[in-house]
């Protein structure tokens, strides 16, 4: 059992993507969300997945800094996964009615529905980018993700100089811009 | 050009690089347009989700890596297990149509048998080629004596002068040293070297030869080598998916070659299950290389290529290698491990490369 001091630093490290605080995160729990999946029809490999997603939520949360944990760490972890893992079991039409719990929970149902639709964005995201081809994404990459300069850019991919860059720069933006929004605003 | 300078303002504004007058400017030119103010609002939007998914990207690959740490030391149990449950749960499941399956199929192979051995027969006239590098040529030999003159003046253990007559592939399965690479490569060979990226050369020796696998386990016998780094790559003990994208490095020059291509089919040679077909570009030399996934799984060991057809390798299933360790195992009492924990997984293929090119090996011999 870790204090409210502790959980706190927690979720902060694992906000900043520290492996420390991560791992510290999965001893701490994974064990008891293994459990529930396995009692409720899954493996480990589910568990493994569901896991990682409730991690995404957790950070995202932990991210945003306006979070506070209104209960333990573990039974936040532990009421998102069992929720995931209920709407993949009703997904594969394997759902199971005796899922009831003793344990404790607390409600996420908005956190879920949240998260999904960001997981869409991101996936959008990620093929977009994958889309708009070698050098743009690098170059997009360098300059919004890495935030390196417009003449280290130029230098480092051979514009003549940052102007032309910053052109370049602006040709892709655009092209990705468009295969985003075409996507983000289809989705429905 | 106008949108440029307009996003240039936005990411200013948004970065907090404006000073007060050009924020006060920027806010008055929002509320009198509308349009402005939209855009505003759709470049924010969009360069917050760029950024989240960098982040996002970056997290999941500390889930895996601490995941795969954790899977390492025990502390979550491995991934076994799982396919046998999932077995019996299919079996309950599909009783009934695997009964039936199994009716059907058990008429039908019985009025093919026939027509197939029939066909059979006439279809060993295609030949394969193995994709060794016989041709060293004259010229390669001198430089390669050029280059080793130069090694010798720089790093200490000097090498003998060496004339190989052939080069392929290989890499490494185990950090002590352990490489796979393929039968033909070696069996006719008396000595070998192998040869990393920076070109170190060390002796080495046949630990494991089987011809009908085309398999061989080679083991850096030589007092230079040093134990590497963990391997980046696992083996996969599932069977790869058709389109599957897949990429190789080796050796069909003295320089190492990256090339990518898909996995066009599940068997290999007139069905042979042990081996994938896959469209990739490949040379003499390419032979022992490993045939990797985008997670970084080594799903084969390239081999050989039709002779009459373009684009058409093959690859041995990386299964195999499980059996020719089993077997080394069990007639030489040698106990190679194989990586367990993927440190590619979730690397744009760049990165993927650097990790791995220094457990690809340059295969050579006489």
């Amino acid at each position: 059992m870790k204090t409210i001091e502790q959980e706190e630093l927690l979720l902060k490290g694992l906000a900043a993507n520290d492996t420390d605080a991560i791992e510290t995160i999965y001893r701490d729990n994974f064990s008891a969300i293994k459990a529930f999946i396995i009692k409720n029809n899954g493996y480990t490999d589910d568990a493994l997945d569901v896991f990682q997603e409730a991690m995404i939520v957790l950070f995202e949360k932990a991210k945003s800094g306006s979070f506070t944990l209104s209960c333990q760490l573990q039974t936040y972890l532990y009421s998102i996964c069992r929720r995931l893992w209920l709407k993949k079991l009703q997904k594969q039409n394997r759902f199971n009615p005796s899922i009831d719990t003793i344990e404790e929970i607390v409600p996420v149902d908005d956190e879920i529905e949240y998260h999904e639709k960001k997981n869409n964005d991101f996936l959008f995201m990620e093929s977009a980018l994958q889309k708009i081809g070698e050098p743009c994404k690098s170059l997009l990459e360098a300059f919004y993700l890495q935030k390196k300069s417009m003449p280290e850019i130029a230098a480092s991919f051979g514009y003549t100089n940052a102007d032309n860059a910053k052109t370049q720069k602006y040709k892709c933006l655009v092209r990705l811009k468009k295969i985003f929004f075409a996507k983000y605003k289809n989705k429905d | 050009m106008d949108d440029n300078l307009l996003f240039d303002a936005i990411e200013r504004y948004r970065n907090g690089q404006m000073d007060e007058k050009e924020i006060l400017f920027f806010e008055e030119l929002k509320k009198n347009n509308p349009e402005i103010d939209q855009l505003v609002a759709e470049h924010s939007f969009f360069l917050t989700e760029l950024e989240r998914m960098s982040e996002q990207k970056k997290l999941r690959h500390n889930l895996n890596e601490v995941e795969n740490k954790l899977i390492n030391e025990g502390v979550i149990s491995g991934k076994k297990g799982k396919t046998k449950a999932k077995l019996i749960y299919l079996w309950y499941r599909y009783q009934r149509t695997i009964a039936v399956a199994a009716a059907i199929a058990c008429i039908v192979s019985l009025s093919t048998a026939i027509s197939i051995s029939k066909y059979s027969e006439n279809k060993k006239a295609a030949v394969i080629t193995p994709l060794v590098d016989h041709k060293l040529t004259q010229f390669e030999y001198k430089l390669n004596e050029i280059e080793h003159k130069l090694n010798d003046a720089t790093t200490s253990p000097a090498k003998p002068k060496f004339e190989a007559n052939f080069r392929a592939t290989g890499f490494l399965v185990d950090r002590k040293g352990y490489l796979i690479t393929n039968a033909h490569v070696v069996q006719n060979a008396k000595n070998l070297i192998v040869e990393n990226k920076k070109g170190e050369q060390f002796y080495a020796e046949q630990v494991y030869l089987n011809s009908a696998t085309d398999l061989a386990i080679l083991k850096i016998a030589d007092t230079s080598f040093k134990q590497v780094n963990d391997l980046p790559y696992t083996f996969p003990k599932s069977a790869a998916e058709l389109a599957e994208p897949i990429f190789t490095l080796g050796y069909p020059r003295e320089e190492v070659v990256y090339g990518e291509g898909y996995l066009s089919a599940k068997s290999g040679y007139y069905g042979d299950t042990t081996s994938y077909q896959i469209s990739i570009s490949a040379n003499p030399g390419n032979s022992g290389g490993p045939v990797i996934n985008k997670n970084g799984e080594v799903i084969g060991i390239i081999s050989s290529k039709e002779t009459n057809a373009d684009g058409v390798v093959f690859a041995i299933k990386s299964q195999s290698i499980y059996d020719a360790l089993k077997e080394v195992k069990k007639e030489k009492d040698i106990s190679i491990k194989m990586p367990t924990v993927n440190s590619l997984k979730g690397l744009d293929r760049v990165k993927q490369i650097k990790k791995l090119e220094d457990f690809v090996y340059k295969v050579k011999g006489n």
